[in-house]
């Protein structure tokens, strides 16, 4: 454990941390933050009236819209000669939202991505090659300071020149890759068409670290047969810190959070209530140490679950499941609730596809239409248009049984779907483009 | 050897089937003869070229879905009939014909008929003994491949 005082701590010194660090990020975003001020004495609610952690359910919600409101800098809780760095996300589902950090911000999010790395079995005798982009988006420059934090040698390749990428793993012996899970497969498969006798398992490469998009436990499985790896998640949000806030451990199932910086809720997305412990539903984080950018309770829209298991890993910290949906992707098609993760697990069962795929959402009428443009690989391509035919028949089929949607399957070129910083655009929802939570 | 055809996915939009075209022409790559078959939204274009190797790499390269397949190519006499006679060896042995198209020019003045079979060998033991000159590999691409 990179910090083993902290992350095997009993769950009840941990709650008594989590209250005294509660206080004063409240007060510290109340008292330096207008937005918290207005919106707090609006709903008549005090810093000083928060006593015990039962008090959270008494704080008004913080939104992806409060902060598009605060573009660029209106949330910062310090002056600008305080802070040290922003991020900012890439706006796929609206208008852009910026974070800042001050030093010790950025002190603490390269010590949560050191953890997150330790515990996956990574050392200071690794080498990291953080294939994750560089720039704005807080998967690179995070995993970066956080590797090299652990003390593990860091190649800072950044996305996309897959030759290359495979290149620096043949000639670094590169041990570790960090990158999105979409990126992984799009190197396995630039492996298996353009270079067909080369072995990876002949290479150093043991370890994958994935995230910044939701991804399956059938993908994970698919990634750790063709990259012969093991591939562990690293969750994070750039709202609340960037990637770090929980990771997976050797156990490989459900993510540690990092207890003593973020403080979790799960709350009923419909009525804001707060849910026992072990209930299903959508995630909210409070910054317990944040100088630059506070966030109290904030709404994630990222739906999981919390438990406490005895991990074998040793960590006491409260894990999260894996999550594969968000409930700002969640799409209503005819009634139906579908998450983009389900359409990908269909894929992944039929045979030879892969997750390169895009829903299209619109409305013809007043019905909805799906359709689902999945990108041909070597695998599925066929001379003959009866075999390829078929395979849109099955995967049609499929959604009905499975999903109980009936889609169109458009099979397209590889590479159309278009891609942003190596994540893939997974669904675009034409039916009212201004919509806006 | 049998004669392989080079196929590839492209999509039915404006501008795709050049990119593949383009692709095979700065590869220096000799189309012989070619076919579409078309769907409202994807259409497999399959060609018989002087080296579908080497034009199956450069499309991988360039991101183009593409493959390999043995194909039987058979020569006809350009008699009326002629093609009927060689349909009725394949419909008596009950081989189901995939798909097929011509050559568009005569090879030693007859034309070329190329047949798609799920078993190419069931194929070409079915003509044995009836007369048909069946178009090898190296008549295409030449010795040195």
């Amino acid at each position: 454990m990179f910090n083993g005082k902290i992350e095997s701590m009993s769950e009840r010194e941990m709650k008594a941390l989590q209250l005294e660090r509660l206080k004063w990020s409240i007060r510290h975003a109340y008292d330096n933050v207008l937005f918290y001020k207005n919106k707090y004495d609006e709903a008549g609610f005090h810093p000083d009236q928060f006593k015990s952690l039962d008090d959270m359910r008494r704080i008004p919600f913080f939104t992806k819209q409060d902060m598009r409101d605060g573009y660029p800098f209106g949330l910062f809780a310090v002056p600008l000669s305080k802070v040290v760095r922003v991020h900012s996300s890439s706006g796929t589902t609206g208008n852009v939202t910026v974070v800042g950090y001050t030093k010790n911000d950025i002190e603490v999010f390269s010590e949560i991505v050191a953890r997150s790395l330790a515990s996956y079995g990574v050392t200071n005798e690794d080498i990291i090659q953080n294939a994750y982009g560089y720039g704005l988006f807080t998967g690179g420059l995070g995993l970066h300071y956080g590797s090299e934090k652990l003390g593990a040698l860091t190649v800072p390749v950044s996305g996309g020149n897959t030759p290359r990428q495979i290149m620096l793993i043949k000639d670094f012996g590169t041990t570790v890759l960090c990158s999105t899970p979409s990126y992984a497969l799009n190197i396995a498969d630039f492996l298996e068409v353009n270079m067909p006798d080369f072995d990876i398992s002949s290479t150093r490469l043991r370890l994958g670290v994935f995230g910044a998009e939701p991804w399956t436990e059938a993908m994970r499985k698919e990634i750790e047969k063709r990259l012969k790896i093991d591939a562990y998640d690293i969750y994070g949000l750039s709202e609340v810190m960037g990637p770090g806030v929980s990771a997976e451990c050797s156990e490989k199932s459900g993510l540690h959070v990092f207890e003593d910086h973020f403080y979790v809720e799960i709350i009923d997305p419909d009525t804001g209530e707060i849910l026992p412990e072990g209930s299903r539903g959508e995630i909210v984080y409070t910054s317990l140490t944040k100088e630059a950018f506070p966030g109290i309770r904030y709404r994630s829209r990222d739906i999981t679950r919390l438990y406490h298991d005895n991990c074998k890993c040793g960590r006491t910290l409260v894990k999260m499941e894996k999550v594969t949906g968000r409930s700002d992707d969640m799409l209503i098609i005819r009634g139906v609730n579908v998450f983009p993760s389900q359409i990908e697990a269909v894929l992944m069962e039929i045979e030879g596809t892969e997750p390169h795929y895009q829903i299209i959402v619109d409305r013809k009428g007043s019905m909805d239409d799906i359709e689902v443009m999945v990108e041909v690989n070597e695998k599925m391509f066929s001379d003959e248009i009866r075999v390829l035919n078929g395979l849109s028949k099955s995967i049609t089929d499929k959604f009905r049984s499975s999903l109980g949607i009936s889609a169109k399957i458009t099979l397209v070129e590889p590479q159309s779907i278009p891609r942003s910083e190596g994540k893939a655009i997974r669904v675009v929802d034409k039916r009212n483009k201004n919509r806006e939570d | 050897m049998n004669v392989t055809q080079l196929s590839a996915f492209v999509s039915n939009k404006p501008g795709h089937l050049q990119k593949v075209l383009k692709v095979l022409a700065d590869e220096n790559i000799n189309i012989i003869t070619l076919t579409i078959a078309e769907t409202s939204d994807f259409g497999i274009l399959r060609m018989i070229v002087n080296d579908p190797e080497k034009g199956n790499r450069a499309l991988k390269e360039n991101n183009i879905t593409s493959s390999l397949t043995d194909v039987l190519a058979l020569e006809i006499n350009d008699t009326p009939g002629s093609l009927f006679a060689a349909l009725e060896v394949f419909a008596t042995m009950e081989l189901n014909i995939e798909y097929m198209y011509a050559f568009t020019q005569k090879r030693n003045d007859k034309p070329v008929m190329i047949f798609r079979f799920q078993d190419i060998e069931k194929a070409k033991n079915a003509l044995k003994g009836k007369g048909y000159n069946i178009v090898k590999k190296i008549d295409i691409v030449g010795e040195n491949r």
